[in-house]
């Protein structure tokens, strides 16, 4: 064990759950349970709400194998990520002050409680928070297993017993505190992501001999690694490009993403945060994509992708630093499990029990309910990453692309557009997921591009053609 | 929610459009403009391919810069919370 650099993620964790448990005081205060704990009482500040977005986003791209798919394919992977910055303005200008005003007119504390009240139809409700349970669910078991794989490799004790403390830890505070909590934390986690990769960066570019030291070894092993074409040649433009669509706008669509499109205070925090949302998930991307290129001269032979960073920081500084550092990619982790884990406590209650099962709860019985659900939740997913279920793995592959497609039109349409209506919306949902599924099963990639793009723009069709072709229906 | 608040939210959902796709032929042009060639006959800025330095490095401080602009000089706040009218 690795005591130097332990102390500094120990207290890490112990910092968070401070702040979570601080928040959470703040809640027995609180005179309307569900909207405080769900939504942090629409509350939020700039520099709160631009850390909570790129830190529950952070790692939704670590789906995409991040820096240690940078290590494998050079440059042109750094290429791919740099489309993520623009999330950084892009989800909240085009959701923007629209939703934020209508969801606060509608009363709504998820983002099923805005499709509901907008398009008024069961079904539309019901398949939302089916694929919302369904995918997040998957997508948060495997970012908890990721997360017991980095403390395991990190400090070196067993996996089940890194998976305890890791689960252990995220869950108290959410339980606990809520969305203010999962915020608040989010806000240090991305404080520490921000500074964590760029010292590491610069602590590579040292231990390299400088940039043009390591551009030079890069193209003496392989002269593709700084080309935009990966390592073998194997990412075209088109392929490239189609990930502005996966990770850039189609981001709009994802529930824990839109949940923090409708938490903030005013006008101007939303203003703060596309500014520094901006230049925070840029430098992000940017440092931790680099570091895994540049770690491959000075490191090489990573086999498993997800050891880069913690390897690369072990080599190249001190262990307390290095400590210190890697509290990065756990943060990162930890902020996008917790507010998945909030997420899905709330569709199933909010969106499912006081919709159709007890409408007339008391505040009371919500906020008994919420925090058991939350619980039971995480203790449901720290038992399936014990043994994680060969299903789990499979759906987790299409949770991000499956409610992008299932969701973006019904939101942005929804928003923008007054003819869409409830036919629109289900035939656009079914006909978005189904395809995904379909085309990323029998034919991915087709004409070069990521399977995602085409259920998307099929669906927009579907939405378009089924709401105008039901128009008299619903007037 | 009143007719001048619709038009600047509209007007603001579209401005976020415009930005995607200028950032988008920017990021594409310097990468694939320049970086298509032999690495060979590559030059470079601070160490780094040139493609990668304007597309990647340059391209995202244009952005910060421009969209911190943008927001200061065209964006309106308006409040979120409506007066109930009958």
């Amino acid at each position: 064990m690795n005591w130097e650099s332990l102390i500094p993620l120990i207290l890490f964790i112990i910092i968070i759950f401070c702040v979570g448990i601080w928040s959470g005081g703040y809640l027995k205060k609180s005179t309307s349970f569900a909207q405080d704990y769900f939504l942090g009482g629409r509350s939020l500040g700039g520099f709160v709400l631009a850390m909570t977005m790129t830190a529950t986003y952070g790692s939704a791209s670590s789906f995409i194998g991040g820096p240690g798919t940078a290590y494998n394919q050079g440059l042109g992977w750094v290429l791919l990520a740099m489309s993520q910055v623009a999330t950084g303005y892009f989800v909240l200008m085009i959701l923007g002050k629209k939703f934020a005003v209508v969801t606060r007119r509608y009363n709504a504390l998820t983002m099923v409680d805005f499709l509901k009240q907008r398009y008024q139809s069961k079904w539309v409700v019901i398949l939302s928070a089916v694929s919302i349970i369904i995918f997040l669910f998957s997508a948060m078991a495997a970012q908890w297993i990721g997360g017991a794989r980095l403390i395991e490799s990190l400090i070196g004790i067993e996996y089940t017993t890194a998976l305890f403390i890791f689960a252990v830890s995220v869950l108290i505070y959410v339980t606990v505190g809520g969305f203010r909590a999962v915020a608040l934390t989010d806000a240090i986690q991305g404080s520490v992501m921000f500074v964590g990769t760029l010292i590491l960066l610069i602590a590579v570019i040292i231990a390299g001999g400088g940039i043009p030291n390591i551009i030079a070894d890069l193209t003496a092993e392989n002269p593709n690694l700084i080309t935009p074409f990966g390592a073998d040649g194997s990412l075209t433009p088109t392929y490239v490009s189609s990930f502005w669509i996966l990770v850039g706008v189609g981001v709009v669509a994802l529930p824990q993403i839109a949940i923090r499109a409708m938490s903030y205070k005013s006008s101007q925090s939303m203003h703060r945060a596309i500014i520094i949302g901006t230049i925070v998930v840029g430098v992000i991307m940017l440092n931790m994509h680099l570091i895994g290129v540049f770690a491959r001269p000075i490191l090489p032979g990573i086999e498993v992708g997800d050891r880069v960073m913690p390897l690369i920081a072990l080599e190249v500084m001190p262990n307390w630093l290095a400590g210190i550092v890697l509290a990065a990619p756990m943060a990162a982790i930890m902020s996008t499990v917790d507010s998945l884990l909030l997420l899905v406590s709330s569709t199933i209650v909010k969106d499912v029990y006081l919709n159709y099962v007890k409408p007339t709860a008391s505040d009371q019985r919500v906020k008994r309910l919420s925090i058991t659900i939350t619980a039971i939740l995480g203790v449901i997913v720290f038992i399936m990453a014990l043994n994680p279920p060969d299903l789990i793995i499979w759906l987790n592959l299409f949770a991000f692309g499956g409610l992008e497609a299932a969701f973006i039109w019904p939101i942005v349409l929804g928003l923008y557009w007054s003819k869409g209506n409830k036919y629109g919306a289900l035939g656009s949902m079914v006909a978005g997921v189904g395809l995904y599924i379909l085309s990323d099963s029998f034919f991915p990639q087709p004409f070069g591009l990521h399977s995602v793009v085409m259920p998307i723009v099929v669906s927009f069709f579907v939405y378009i053609a089924a709401s105008l072709a039901t128009q008299k229906k619903t007037v | 929610m009143k007719k001048e608040h619709v038009k600047i939210a509209n007007r603001e959902a579209l401005i976020g459009v415009g930005l995607v796709i200028f950032n988008f032929v920017w990021w594409f042009a310097f990468a694939y403009g320049l970086g298509s060639k032999d690495p060979q006959e590559y030059t470079y800025v601070f160490g780094l391919p040139a493609w990668f330095f304007y597309s990647c490095v340059v391209g995202f401080i244009i952005m910060a810069v421009l969209v911190t602009i943008v927001v200061k000089k065209f964006f309106v706040a308006i409040p979120f919370d409506e007066e109930v009218e009958e």
